[in-house]
């Protein structure tokens, strides 16, 4: 199957706007402009391109809700504030196709009535800024970006914005916030972004693939996009594989290829020839899953049916000596340390987690720990202002229901089993 | 009132052309709050008293405010820092291919302990959370390149090239 959104990242100087538009390059601007706006719309909604980011939200249906809102101007802000640990998927589209980006950028401002957009880069992929930057004012000196683009009358301006090191501001309310100057601390919804956004104004928040995808769309056909893997959730994905697997990287592959597939045929199988113990599916916050899985189709309905989600589509792969408990702990460093502090569930309750699991692989966790650590989530979930707490609870959930005797070992023989 | 007002933060001449230019990209001056800590934390090393005076100046905020950011945010310091700052990822991606055992050898070549700074200056080492190369783990970040599949043979060469 052929590749979508990395077709042109292996050819030489892929960055340069020449190479770009000797490509199809910014044909695609040209047919959406001949378009009207709603016009463009309609045509990602027929191909029912869902966000990218995570959540999977219909695309032009964010688009529709910030057009209708009548208050100017408008913002879109593309997400490049990939943190979800395990993903590196939007850096290759960024690092090898910059004008993929930029010129779905350009099709979604015309398309919902934006005249600004952002990209929120995120602080640890320094050398991107000047690969972005350098692309924009590529385009800004052909006329794709700045007044009246193309003769058509439609000015939209892009700028990097690069992000701190802040996870949180991932979620799109964090990064309005962040944008704004402030500390990135999720805000309660309602209002949505697409109402009430960045400097209050409407706002549409898209993942870097998520608008990658867009010129592909408008030069092929809706049509065209639908008719790639399942109905429900079509394209492709670039899945960031790493972990004990053989071939780690990042692969582009129709969205619904099986766990299998990925890690046996792609990634070459577990490292020295040991087993597959447990793998993550789709970064830090998606619960783990176990070989019985390994048929499970990555897409987002079959992964909520396994009870996990396809997130980010980071595959983190683990053999069979790793200490699922130590895994556990540490994500939940991770998450301990990106709570925003906002709000108290997550805030204090990351820590107490973090807190009983580090016990716990020291040898020091009491049998009612478990139970402990299960109450704990239950009073986490659905009490916080955003997903990151919710997210926080994947690595424990995931890993006491596949894992649970060997938490109890951990507490039984008082130490790591996998260190003995 | 803004030109003479921007003059007399702390600073220079140069940056300020460069904190007046970003200011001017973004509908508020607070909204250049995360590059304009970065143009300070380059010209005075962290984000020091004086700092966050010119910082909290120009942005007509409050130095209560900014010390808020540079506190939040991972990439500024509050306190000073070497010359080169290595981040060194130890996520779950590079902890399964070794991040531990490369800390500890880190560690010890530079003779400082994470988030210490070695005595004539020359390094930072400071741990990351995630550094977004996972498919190339385990990775550190010396400055602003990236270093892949590291091996402890492999750090030492690359700490070769900062002085």
């Amino acid at each position: 199957m052929e590749t979508i959104l990395l077709n042109r990242v292996h050819l030489e100087n892929s960055r340069s706007i020449s190479v770009y538009t000797a490509n199809e390059g910014y044909d695609a601007l040209k047919k959406a402009l001949s378009m009207s706006p709603s016009g463009v719309i309609d045509e990602v909604k027929r191909a029912n391109l869902r966000g990218r980011g995570g959540a999977g939200f219909p695309a032009a249906m964010k688009w529709g809700f910030a057009a209708a809102d009548p208050k100017r101007p408008k913002y879109l802000l593309c997400n490049a504030d990939e943190g979800e640990p395990g993903t590196c998927k939007d850096r290759q589209i960024m690092e090898g196709d910059p004008h993929e980006l930029i010129e779905g950028m350009i099709i979604a401002g015309y398309a919902f009535g934006a005249e600004y957009g952002y990209i929120y880069l995120r602080a640890e992929y320094p050398r991107l800024e000047g690969i972005l930057e350098q692309a924009i004012s590529e385009a800004e000196g052909k006329g794709f970006l700045g007044k009246n683009i193309c003769s058509s009358g439609f000015n939209f301006t892009i700028r990097v914005h690069r992000g701190a090191g802040a996870y949180i501001c991932g979620e799109e309310t964090a990064l309005i916030e962040s944008l704004e100057g402030k500390r990135g601390q999720s805000r309660i919804k309602p209002p949505f972004p697409v109402n009430v956004g960045a400097f209050g104004l409407p706002t549409v928040i898209n993942n870097v693939e998520t608008l990658a995808n867009v010129p592909h769309i408008i030069l092929k056909g809706g049509a065209w996009f639908a008719g790639i893997g399942p109905a429900k959730c079509p394209g492709t994905r670039i899945i960031s594989l790493s972990g004990h697997v053989n071939r780690p990287g990042y692969y582009e592959l129709p969205m619904g290829v099986t766990f299998r597939e990925v890690i046996y045929e792609h990634g070459g199988g577990i490292r020295g020839g040991k087993e597959l113990k447990a793998f993550i599916p789709g970064g830090a916050s998606s619960p783990c899953l176990t070989p019985k899985h390994l048929s499970v189709n990555m897409d987002y309905e079959s992964l909520a049916e396994a009870g996990s989600m396809l997130g980010s589509s980071a595959l983190m792969v683990m053999d069979q000596d790793t200490c699922m408990v130590r895994v556990a702990e540490r994500l939940m460093r991770f998450f301990v340390h990106e709570s925003c502090g906002k709000c108290t569930p997550c805030r204090e309750g990351t820590d107490w987690l973090l807190s009983i699991l580090e016990r716990i692989e020291a040898g020091e966790g009491k049998q009612e720990d478990i139970e402990l650590l299960r109450d704990i989530c239950d009073n986490i979930a659905g009490k916080t202002f955003c997903p990151l707490g919710e997210g926080a609870l994947g690595p424990v959930r995931g890993t006491l229901k596949y894992f649970e005797e060997e938490y109890r070992e951990h507490i039984r023989i008082k130490g790591c089993p996998m260190k003995i | 009132m803004r030109g003479p007002n921007i003059a007399r933060a702390a600073f220079s001449e140069e940056t300020l052309k460069r904190v007046e230019a970003v200011i001017s990209r973004y509908p508020t001056p607070q909204a250049a709050a995360l590059p304009v800590l970065y143009l300070a934390q380059k010209e005075f090393g962290y984000i020091n008293d004086e700092a966050l005076s010119a910082v909290a100046f120009v942005l007509r905020i409050s130095r209560a405010e900014v010390y808020g950011l540079a506190t939040y945010y991972s990439m500024f310091s509050t306190s000073p820092m070497g010359r080169n700052v290595i981040h060194l990822c130890d996520n779950l991606a590079c902890t399964l291919l070794g991040a531990e055992s490369l800390r500890s050898c880190l560690e010890r070549k530079l003779g400082i302990r994470m988030g210490e700074t070695t005595s004539d200056g020359r390094f930072t080492l400071r741990n990351a959370e995630c550094l977004g190369a996972c498919g190339q783990a385990p990775v550190m970040l010396v400055n602003d390149d990236f270093y892949e599949a590291l091996t402890e043979s492999t750090i030492d060469k690359a700490l070769e090239k900062y002085r």
